[in-house]
């Protein structure tokens, strides 16, 4: 799409893609200001945008230290959603017999709340980085499994009877059709899965940790520390955006030729 | 475009005979077993096809014509009968056949080139000599310097032609087509038409062509083989006495006019209007 071009720097600047979002938000947060402002909510209850931003600068090491831990077990998870999520939706895709044991069995799985078995991960592994992991991994696999399944699964037949009338081999209607077919339905499923992550990693902390963003959120919330709370808050929303930011990136790279990523990569060509 | 103008005149009591027989489609049936029972889709049919033969099968929608393409093309097993190819059971995808589908499934991934070679890279075979071929495909079908761009670059007419490209790229002697012109304008279609006469013409490839137009069948056959309605079988085959190369405007002779007349009285006959 070619944007018009503005002599304008200011209208340039308004038409930039990143102001959109970045507009938006500054009009929420003067709507937040001034309904604080205008109900006179106590700041028990709401702290204003200012209040967060003095914690930032009050709090700002701290949480940049504690956003550390919070990342790495969010990426941990992550990484093992995708390793065990793509090859699970392979299975489940490539064989009615699996399917009909294990899907029914993951689903059932998915709807047991994790915040209230996340303690027994505490349990079992102790206050360290592991239940964290697990708590990410268990949030983050769930749209990556049912998402791989879709992309394997939606090859049309006229794609399997051409694979087929070249005599294809497994492998070779798998790489060559079937995987990258499902790429961009797996790359749908890993960005969920990502912003997934990042709220399994705080459950992690919540319930048995002490260090991490989710103990910050804990700790702030029984201390009546609201602007802190919010603080990090924001921390999160920011790594969630950041590692969803990067996915994105890496799906432009590896999936330049799919509807949704057709931008001017091609039409320069 | 000067070509020699050989006239190959079918002639009905010419028959098969003289020629080397190809495909030998014996009793061949097909009943396709669902969770909600048996769907007869072919009742037993024989049917030969010689070496060189274009033959364009019509039929009412649902009689079994693509049942019938992916039997001989070896995609699903037959139900009873058997098809010989060059005297050999079909049990598997032979070799020596090239299938165009009614869409044209590229993939998005490939580039055009890439697209056309997909049949190479899988057989394995020479890469060298077949990307010459696959280059000069493409140009015959009008696509030179669409080589590196990816099929959603392409209009609906190119990209078909891109897939038959990709049917002829292992110069396959049989090349079977399930209503390949089935999702194009009437303009464009009558262009592909002409074009596909002539590679078969100009190559001696022997095709197998399914389709919902009469006059596109009575254009490309030299046989028309005409199906009953559902579970198919041979309701008559027709010869189409009119010479190659062909042109357009036979479609205004009164032997095509005729030809069309008769075989469309068979849906009227069974009450269907294809
Ligand atoms: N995989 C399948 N399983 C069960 N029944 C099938 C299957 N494929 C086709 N049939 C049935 O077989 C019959 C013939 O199908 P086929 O696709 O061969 O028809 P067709 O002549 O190609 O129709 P059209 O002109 O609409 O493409 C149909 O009635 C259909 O219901
Ligand atoms: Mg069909």
């Amino acid at each position: 799409m070619a944007s018009p071009r503005h002599r304008n720097p200011v209208l340039a600047v308004i038409d930039a893609p990143w102001a959109r979002p970045v507009g938006l938000l500054v009009i929420l947060i003067a709507i937040w200001d001034l309904s604080v402002r205008i109900f006179q909510i106590p700041a028990y209850l709401i702290p204003t945008p200012w209040d967060v931003m003095l914690a930032f600068r009050n709090d700002g090491a701290m949480l940049a230290r504690e956003a550390v831990p919070t990342t790495i077990a969010t990426l941990a998870g992550f990484a093992l959603s995708a390793a065990i999520g793509i090859p699970l939706a392979m299975l489940i895709a490539g064989s009615r017999t699996i399917e009909a044991y294990l899907y029914p069995l993951l689903v059932f799985s998915q709807s047991i709340p994790k915040v209230a078995i996340a303690p027994l991960f505490v349990v079992w592994f102790g206050f360290g980085i592991v239940p964290k992991v697990i708590s990410a991994f268990l949030l983050g696999v769930f749209p990556v499994v049912v998402a791989g399944v879709q992309g394997f699964k939606s090859v049309e037949a006229d794609m399997r009877d051409l694979a087929r009338s070249m005599k294809a081999s497994r492998l070779q209607t798998f790489a060559m059709v079937s995987l990258p077919h499902a790429m961009p339905a797996i790359f749908a499923g890993l960005k969920v899965s990502v912003t997934l992550a990042v709220v399994g990693a705080v459950v992690g902390e919540f319930v048995g940790s002490n260090s991490g963003l989710g103990f910050v959120l804990q700790r702030s919330i029984g201390n009546f520390e609201l602007p802190t709370m919010f603080a990090a808050l924001i921390v999160l929303a920011l790594i969630g955006v950041v590692l969803f930011w990067v996915i994105d990136l890496v799906e432009r790279l590896i999936v330049p030729w799919h509807a949704s990523q057709r931008h001017d990569a091609f039409v320069t060509v | 475009m000067a070509r020699p103008n050989t006239l190959r005149v079918i002639a009905r009591n010419e028959g098969p005979s003289a020629r080397r027989r190809l495909i030998d489609i014996r009793g061949l049936a097909k009943t396709y077993r669902t969770r909600d029972g048996e769907v007869p889709s072919l009742k037993p049919m024989d049917l030969d096809i010689t070496e060189g033969e274009f033959i364009c099968v019509v039929g009412p929608s649902g009689c079994g014509k693509s049942t019938l393409l992916k039997l001989v093309a070896g995609l699903i097993p037959a139900s009873a009968g058997e098809i010989l190819i060059d005297g050999k059971a079909v049990t598997e995808p032979p070799d020596d056949v090239g299938i165009v589908f009614q869409s044209p499934v590229l993939l998005a991934w490939r580039t055009v080139l890439r697209n056309v070679m997909l049949p190479v890279e899988v057989r394995r075979l020479d890469r060298a000599s077949h990307l010459e071929r696959a280059r000069q495909l493409l140009k015959t079908a009008g696509l030179n310097g669409f080589e590196n761009k990816y099929p959603w670059q392409l209009s609906g007419g190119m990209q078909q032609r891109a897939a038959i490209c990709r049917a002829l790229v292992h110069d396959p002697k049989i090349v079977l087509m399930d209503e390949p012109f089935g999702a194009l304008d009437a303009m464009t279609r009558e262009k592909m038409n002409l074009e596909l006469q002539r590679i078969q013409y100009e190559t001696g490839k022997t095709i197998m062509l399914i389709t919902h137009s009469i006059p596109e069948a009575i254009f490309l056959a030299d046989r028309v083989v005409v199906m009953t309605d559902r579970p198919g079988s041979v309701a008559a085959i027709y010869d189409v006495p009119l010479p190659r190369p062909r042109a357009l405007d036979m479609m205004a002779s009164p032997v095509f006019a005729e030809l069309a007349k008769t075989i469309r009285g068979h849906f009227y006959a069974q009450g269907h209007l294809d």
